[in-house]
């Protein structure tokens, strides 16, 4: 039996110093691992001037030079491969936007390690034997689907391998077979969620959590959600890179997702500079897989925006947290020589009252730039000064945040793009 | 002394913005009796006193407009050289501070309202019916 809602209790909840200790040990081992068996990686290290002997702290892993997409590429589809073909027993793709996809294999002990995390994943949020998973996820190159299924059997849950689409055939399944938990995309759960609705066939249903993932998604998506099934929603980071799902997953708190620190060693970054930023500070997630025996990767470079939140959790858990995905590295844009997130303009514009959802960045000049944003239609009471204050404020606390002292544009409600999964939020004018 | 409410909308400075509000008010039927256009570069309050104020505002608001009801006071003055001046040195005389204005011609030559906001409308009352 295992332990109320922990999986492995014992390195879930692994004090802070051992766990450090532990990731130190496996580093160091991954490390000569790749140096010893990927010419590639070797090369790369001695170009850096680094030695696997260099790394004598977790510190020490800013030595080591960054692995990025383009050195997946290098002797494709094999370059980074640590194992001899027949260890290989799967591939998973992810869809390039370059066109060839980045190929990912695993052994017999990678599966095994992703079912492993994924099992944590399950059984934190409650999900466990008798429980019946259904799984609208790609079956197919895609790791989502596999690694959650095989995940899901390790636990003992009943798995529905529905894979996405064909929407009535999933509210069939989910009836049929009185699915308790669905893994699908956020998107997806929306559409399914309104058409739950609009049958009116909620109370046939047996469903209490759902875990999305594979795309970023806001605060109030979720809610929404959750409010429009009356379930749990949690949210799930993973990628082929590293394995597929489970690297990141939120506990009951639903506060951030832990990161198992046993299995990955993360690092949040400028995207310009490589530089470590300071805890809580929005950066370029980089991760290092400790374990992963096919093709471990080296201080890889996410793209994928987030910060740590640094407060122990409420769980219990001593894995580190971030936060949920704030964006891609690649929307980052530089005014005045600072670098500027829009997720930093939207997290100052949100708490400010007044102001509603929808803002625009637009980029006209190097030195300055301009934001528009939408005020609240509760908020206009015909006083030109309160609108004026409203302007002061949010130039004020945008400047606090961000250092640059934007142009604010304030526009009536309903007037900028809606922002629908990837809303276009910076518009660049400029012309290089 | 009157008491009247005037209809308040938020606009974003854009070419036509005026003629869509204005377009609502007309189809709405109701009739416009004075107004003002406030700009501060990128948006304005323009502000309409009307002989239909509910159906006006609610027209407006089902077209998507940002609009809110103020109330304001009414003094009548004489339409004439002097005539403002003479309303505007009795509400200042007794310390009440205008926040907005606008003229409301009902008789050309004769009769014509100043409307105005002020910051607290009893308490402006209180002074000005003394």
């Amino acid at each position: 039996m295992k332990d109320g809602s922990f999986w492995n209790k014992k390195v879930e909840c692994l004090p802070e110093k051992e766990l450090r200790k532990l990731q130190l040990e496996r580093l160091q081992k991954i490390v000569s691992y790749v140096y010893e068996r990927v010419p590639h990686y070797r090369k790369k290290f001695e170009e850096a001037g680094v030695k696997p002997e260099d790394i004598k702290s977790l510190e020490d892993v800013r030595k080591l030079p960054f692995t990025t997409k383009e050195d997946l590429f290098v002797d494709y589809p094999y370059g980074l491969l640590a194992v001899p073909k027949e260890e290989i027993v799967r591939v998973h793709t992810s869809s390039g936007t370059t066109g060839k996809p980045k190929a990912i294999f695993f052994t017999k002990n990678d599966i095994e390690l992703g079912a492993e995390l994924i099992a944590r994943c399950l059984v934190m949020t409650g999900t466990t034997r008798g429980d019946v998973l259904q799984n609208s996820m790609t079956y197919g190159l895609f790791t989502g689907a596999f690694v959650m299924h095989y995940g899901a059997e390790k636990v003992g849950v009943f798995v529905v391998p529905a894979g996405p689409g064909n929407t009535e055939r999933q509210l069939e399944l989910m009836q049929l077979f009185g699915t308790t938990c669905v893994h699908m995309t956020p998107s997806y759960a929306l559409y399914v969620a309104s058409l739950i609705a609009e049958r009116g066939i909620r109370d046939r249903l047996n469903l209490k959590r759902a875990y999305l993932g594979a795309e970023p998604y806001s605060e109030e998506t979720r809610r929404k959600i959750e409010e429009m099934l009356g379930i749990d929603v949690y949210n799930c980071y993973g990628l082929s890179e590293m394995g597929g799902p489970g690297v990141g997953f939120e506990c009951p708190a639903k506060d951030g997702l832990h990161i198992w620190e046993d299995a990955y060693l993360i690092e949040v970054v400028n995207p310009q500079t490589g530089e470590p930023v300071e805890d809580g500070e929005v950066g370029e997630l980089v991760i290092t897989s400790l374990c992963r025996e096919a093709m471990p990767l080296i201080r890889y470079r996410t793209r994928d925006l987030t910060r740590v939140i640094p407060e122990p959790c409420s769980c219990g858990r001593t894995h580190k947290r971030i936060s949920r995905m704030l964006g891609r590295a690649d929307d980052m844009f530089i005014v005045k020589g600072v670098n500027i997130f829009p997720q930093q303009i939207e997290s100052v514009l949100m708490g400010i009252k007044g102001v509603a959802q929808n803002y625009q960045i637009v980029l006209e000049g190097y030195n300055d730039f301009l934001v528009r944003v939408e005020i609240e239609k509760e908020f206009f009471d015909g006083r030109i000064e309160r609108l004026l204050q409203l302007k002061e404020e949010i130039t004020e606390k945008l400047r606090d945040e961000i250092q640059v002292r934007p142009k604010v544009e304030l526009v009536e409600p309903g007037t900028l793009p809606v922002s629908e999964g990837k809303a276009k939020r910076v518009i660049d004018k400029r012309k290089l | 002394m009157y008491e009247v409410k005037v209809i308040s909308v938020f606009v974003q400075n854009q070419p036509g913005k005026l003629e869509r509000i204005t377009r609502v008010l007309a189809e709405s039927g109701a009739n416009i009796l004075g107004f003002s256009i406030t700009s501060v570069k990128d948006f304005g309050v323009i502000k309409f006193l009307v002989d239909k104020t509910e159906e006006a505002y609610k027209a407006l608001k089902d077209a998507g407009f940002t609009v809110a009801l103020n109330e304001a006071l009414g003094i009548e003055m004489e339409d004439r050289p002097g005539g403002l001046h003479k309303v505007v040195k009795f509400i200042s005389e007794r310390g009440v501070n205008i926040e907005n204005a606008l003229v409301y011609v009902e008789e050309s030559r004769h009769r014509a309202y100043f409307i105005f906001e002020v910051d607290d409308l009893e308490e402006a009352k209180n002074k000005l019916e003394k």
